[in-house]
């Protein structure tokens, strides 16, 4: 069954990639979905057998040996308990309805097939990732992904800025890989292995014993330093984060997921909401036995999480494009997920990413919904009006939204997906003893407040006030097609439900039973238990916020739509700073990306131009057709002059022997 | 000498015999047949003649001494031998075709071929100076007529002569070289001067006179700076003169060079190396530099071997055996891929115009006869060194034995000549395959086909049977030491 659902979208990948010119563009969309719905519907009973059955099913399928070198002994294996259950469903889930939902989104696109095996590659290496054994299997997948997301942000490929954002988001997930790897040498200086099972097996080993003092050997020199156990994990950990990251845009590594956007809208929901931008959160979670023991490293963790939901938000406030207001709210909750890892909230984590799965990748695709009525318009400023001309859309952006903002009345089981995956993270950082926890809970409320404007504006401006866009765009507005309009109807029902279903299990009375050991905790550390008794205000502080945030946004855009305006105007500064990212892009640019093409330019021009070609070869081929001339001239056809070269010739040689027979 | 030794030196110079007494008898077929099919009756049995012999030395292996000293009959010889017969052998048979279109028809040409294929298996064979120097004249007067054969022809006349005088300064400097070897040594026989030189402080005139004597073996090899002729010569002959020079000389040549240095100046190693690493890196230069200059694709043929000749004595001067089977190896396979060449060159006709020897005239040689093209383009790699083609094993074996007797520039300079000398290799092909075609040649002689064929197999299988004779040739260079 594993084996089916990892390998049949490399199957349909494979198909759809090699031959899809062969059996044309509606064979390879529908053997590529068809795949996935099989492959979906196998996770859900990966699920309930792994998951939510009492007994523990969790298990190492062994597919095939891969390296072995010396201690380095790396399986191709899966490794499935609840974690990876979770992630199966997650990721097939959306990539299904997104396969589907594409059938009808990219029917005017004459490259289908390549985009169908774009897609199931990435859902393979997606799969490795989560199911893999050891860290190399991870990396692979993490990888794997990476390439994908490339070739997908990239899908348009005569679009520039496309060519460019897919650069971005690659080279910037260099600066993160590198840390993961390097990581990963750091895990097997430690423990000698890159398997889950031996890691974790030792990390224990890492605690001083109970009473005893804590050793201070090396084992382990990093840049200089010589680290004892305890310094060693740290680092370890924070090197892993800083891979985690890259993959999830986190704060300073964020600046690659907005410009991703240049990509088909179906991509930016399976891979820029959805799937990818979850492995980093997946990765502390499934590091948590290690990551656990690093108070150190999970304070950096939530410091970086609670910075980047605070700061997303602060930049979705102000953003015109549709898409990328959406981008920047993903960041933000990714953000909200790192803080719960930190805080030791591990299922709230996970929790969150399994309902933002839904009511994210709902709302990008009832975004790529609106874009395919508008005529590929992403301007929010140029739609408005659309509510009764696209109602099932609308419906669907509106639940999206109410799952997104956490809508629910706290205390009772009435809520969305996000009231209770949201609301958990922040009463959990009410609670935790984490020494950045308070920090994240004042950040983390702030962007719940941003979160709601925000999200509210993007409806308001869109379906509400009076149509923008021009007579001709109005007179084409059209609802989907129901293959794009099911998927949504799905998503929907999980934005909706998934919440008040699941949050027993993922993070509250059943979480024992339920993850079965899959996340590791200090014995110390029982917020799943704590984070129910917190004062009334923090209770409801989402909520409340949650309403001002509506509040707001209705009347910026709805009772006096001049407002807006007037504030920008007012305070010019701060709107241009969060209008332009916080300048972050022209940061880097002005760091990084400058400074590279200098250095870039002067080796190319003076080193490899100059020097390198000037001197080597041009030079001697220069040289070499000057020679050849004279060499040409020398042969002139007069026999006097032959036997003078030879006569010459024989003294040279007398005089060398000579000279060379004195020593 | 007694009867019993003579008896004895003649049974192990009977090859040389078969040839002494075979070319009198063709001559005198010669004369007396009929004037319009003396040539191909003489030619006829000249090829027979040969291939008797070469087979002889392949089913009779009798080694051993001769002559009081002055001749052997070794592994080393047999090989340069059987190299040297094939040479003669192939020239001769590509140049039926040829005598038959462009009115070449002497039967002298033959049997000259004949009397210096004999002269070179004498020189093969010389363990001494006088009988080294015999072999050596027999040659050079049969090759001097030879380049002049074509006597109503200017050019090659004009070659012929060219040759001459400067083959007789040569062998002038040569004989100079000899007689101060004898008169500081007291003794010709080349194991008599090694002997003499054991142990011994070498005096000035011996290194005159070693410097003499390799001036007169370098000539004959066409090493720089005695390599004046070899461009006019080339071009100035018919063309399967030219083949023949390029092909057989060479190998008798270069065999007596190897058996001169290592046998009578084996102890003064140190003194002979430097001047063939001076003419092997003078060679190597000007060959890779002065073939791009050439239109006439048989002038550059000329320099194409005075380079190939410098990375042969690469090995040469590392003075160890794997050097020396470096110098076997690489002779082999210069052998096949210069008769290969030729056989296109003769076979680059016209129906109006003849034969043409301008590299420009290759035009469209692919769209026109591909197949031959793609057998030409495959000699053209191999002659630029370029894996995993035999021209690519003749110098890493050679490069090979020089760095590890510790010659690293040598080595490095001959891998920079080779990158060098591949522009011109490059260039043919890409004449052949990219430029506008020109008409059509006529079609290629089966003779023509055939070496072409064969010399097309040995080099791209040379990578399969290379080593069998890679271990032949180690046999051969460990007879010298």
């Amino acid at each position: 069954m594993y084996h089916a659902i990892v390998f049949l979208p490399l199957l349909g990948a494979i198909v759809a990639g090699f031959g899809g010119r062969a059996i044309g563009a509606k064979a390879s969309e529908y053997i590529t979905s068809g795949f996935m719905v099989i492959a979906a519907i196998l996770s859900w009973v990966a699920f309930l057998t792994v998951a939510m059955a009492h007994d523990d099913h969790s298990a190492t399928v062994q597919v095939m040996r891969w390296i072995q070198v010396g201690s380095l002994d790396v399986n191709w294996a899966f490794r499935i308990d609840t974690l990876t259950a979770v992630m199966l469903v997650v990721v097939n889930t959306v990539s299904t309805l997104v396969h589907i939902y594409s059938i009808g989104y990219m029917h005017h696109d004459p490259h289908r097939p390549r985009f169908f095996a774009y897609l199931s590659l990435f859902t393979f290496a997606m799969l490795m990732l989560v199911t893999s054994d050891n860290l190399v299997q991870m990396f692979f997948g993490w990888e794997g992904v990476g390439l994908a997301s490339y070739l997908l942000i990239g899908f348009w490929y005569k679009k520039p800025s496309a060519n460019s954002a897919a650069m971005k988001a690659f080279i910037v997930n260099r600066v993160g890989d590198f840390g993961f790897a390097l990581g990963i040498f750091g895990v097997f200086v430690l423990f000698g292995s890159v398997n889950f099972d031996t890691i974790f097996a030792n990390a224990a080993t890492y605690l001083p014993a109970e009473g005893a003092e804590a050793s201070t050997d090396t084992v382990l020199t990093f840049l200089g330093y010589s680290l004892d156990k305890s310094h060693a994990l740290t680092v370890v950990c924070l090197l892993l984060f800083m891979g985690a990251m890259g993959k999830s845009a986190q704060f300073l590594l964020h600046t690659w997921l907005p410009d991703a956007m240049e990509g088909p809208t179906p991509v930016s929901a399976l891979i820029h909401a959805a799937t990818m931008v979850t492995a980093g959160v997946f990765l502390v979670a499934r590091m948590s036995p290690i990551f656990e023991l690093s108070q150190t490293a999970l304070t950096v963790v939530v410091i970086i999480g609670a910075t980047t939901a605070f700061f997303a938000a602060t930049v979705g406030l102000v953003q015109n494009d549709i898409k990328r207001v959406i981008a920047y709210s993903t960041c933000s909750q990714l953000g909200y997920m790192f803080v719960a890892l930190g805080i030791g909230a591990y299922g709230a984590a996970v929790f969150h990413l399994f309902t933002h799965a839904f009511f994210k990748a709902l709302l990008f695709l009832g975004a790529g919904s609106v874009i395919h009525a508008v005529s590929d318009e992403q301007d929010m400023r140029r739609m408005g009006g659309l509510r009764k001309l696209i109602p099932t859309t609308y419906w669907m952006m509106i639940i999206g939204t109410v799952a997104l903002t956490g809508v629910g009345i706290p205390g009772t089981l009435i809520g969305t997906a996000g009231f209770f995956s949201k609301d958990a993270i922040i009463e959990s950082a009410f609670v935790a003893q984490n020494s950045a926890a308070g920090y994240a809970f004042v950040m983390l409320v702030v962007a719940a407040l941003f979160t709601s404007f925000y999200s509210w504006r993007l409806i308001f401006m869109t379906f509400h006030g009076k149509p923008r866009a021009t007579a001709d765009v109005m007179h084409h507005v059209h609802d989907s097609p129901p293959v794009m309009l099911v998927p949504l109807f799905i998503l929907a029902v999980g934005a909706i439900l998934a919440g008040v279903v699941f949050h027993g299990y993922f993070f509250g009375h059943h979480y024992d039973e339920f993850w079965k050991g899959a996340l590791f905790t200090l014995p110390d550390n029982n917020i799943v238990d704590e984070f129910h008794n917190v004062p009334f205000l923090v209770k409801w502080s989402a909520t409340i916020v949650m309403l001002l945030g509506l509040l707001g946004a209705w009347y910026m855009y709805i009772r006096s739509p001049q407002t807006p305006a007037s504030l920008a105007a007012q305070h010019n500064g701060l709107y241009k700073f969060l209008l332009n990212k916080w300048y972050f892009d022209e940061l880097y640019d002005f760091l990084f990306v400058r400074p590279a093409k200098r250095l870039g330019s002067f080796l190319w021009k003076r080193g490899d131009g100059w020097l390198i070609d000037g001197f080597g070869p041009n030079n001697i081929a220069a040289r070499v057709s000057g020679l050849a001339q004279r060499a040409v001239k020398v042969q002139t056809g007069f026999l006097y002059h032959y036997a003078f070269a030879m006569l010459i010739g024989v003294a040279a040689l007398v005089t060398w022997i000579m000279l060379g027979g004195i020593h | 000498m007694t009867v019993v030794e003579l008896t004895q030196s003649l049974n192990i110079a009977a090859p040389e015999l078969a040839l002494a007494v075979g070319s009198m008898v063709l001559l005198m077929i010669g004369v007396f047949a009929p004037k319009d099919s003396a040539n191909s009756t003489v030619t006829g049995l000249a090829v027979a003649l040969l291939i008797g012999v070469l087979g002889w030395m392949v089913f009779f292996d009798e080694q051993g001494t001769a002559f009081g000293g002055a001749f052997v009959q070794d592994a080393f010889a047999y090989f340069f031998k059987i190299l040297t017969l094939v040479g003669s052998i192939v020239a001769l048979v590509m140049s039926v075709g040829f005598a038959r279109e462009e009115k070449f028809d002497r039967f002298e040409f033959p049997i000259l071929i004949i009397l210096a294929t004999l002269g070179m298996m004498l020189m093969i064979s010389a363990t001494s100076l006088l009988s080294l120097y015999m072999a050596l004249e027999l040659q050079s007067l049969a090759l001097y007529v030879i380049a002049a054969i074509n006597r109503d022809s200017a050019r090659s006349t004009e070659a012929g002569l060219k040759y001459f005088v400067l083959g007789a300064l040569s062998s002038g400097m040569m004989l100079y070289g000899i007689s101060l070897v004898y008169g500081f040594t007291g003794h010709v026989g080349f194991t008599e001067i090694a002997a003499a030189l054991t142990g011994q402080e070498r005096s000035v005139g011996l290194l005159f006179g070693l410097a003499f004597l390799l001036t007169g073996l370098a000539f004959k090899i066409s090493a720089v700076p005695f390599h004046m002729w070899t461009p006019d010569v080339y071009e100035g002959a018919p063309t399967p003169v030219t083949a023949f020079f390029a092909a057989a000389p060479k190998m008798a040549a270069m065999a007596m060079l190897v058996r001169v240095v290592t046998d009578a100046f084996g102890t003064v190693t140190g003194d002979w190396q430097q001047i063939i690493i001076f003419i092997s890196i003078a060679s190597m230069a000007l060959g890779a530099v002065a073939a791009i200059g050439q239109n006439n694709i048989k002038r550059l043929m000329a320099y194409s071997s005075i380079g190939h000749m410098g990375y042969a004595l690469v090995g040469l001067a590392a003075g160890t055996v794997a050097g020396v089977q470096g110098v076997l190896v690489y002779m082999a396979i210069y052998l096949a891929m210069t008769l290969g060449t030729f056989a296109f060159i003769l076979a680059m006709r016209r129906k109006d115009e003849g034969n043409v020897e301008s590299i420009n005239d290759l035009a469209g040689y692919a769209q026109n006869n591909p197949l031959q093209a793609t057998v030409l383009t495959i000699l053209m790699f191999s002659l630029a060194g370029i894996p995993p083609l035999a021209g690519f094993w003749g110098k890493w074996y050679v490069f090979l034995a020089a760095v590890e007797a510790g010659l690293y520039p040598l080595a490095i300079i001959g891998v920079v000549a080779s990158v060098v000398g591949a522009f011109y290799y490059l260039r043919i092909i890409k004449i052949m395959w990219f430029d506008e075609p020109e008409s059509k040649f006529v079609s290629a002689a089966g003779e023509l086909r055939l070496v072409m064929g064969l010399s097309g197999i040995f080099v791209v299988g040379f990578i399969v049977f290379g080593g069998p004779i890679a271990a032949y040739a180690e046999n051969a260079a460990k007879a010298l030491f």
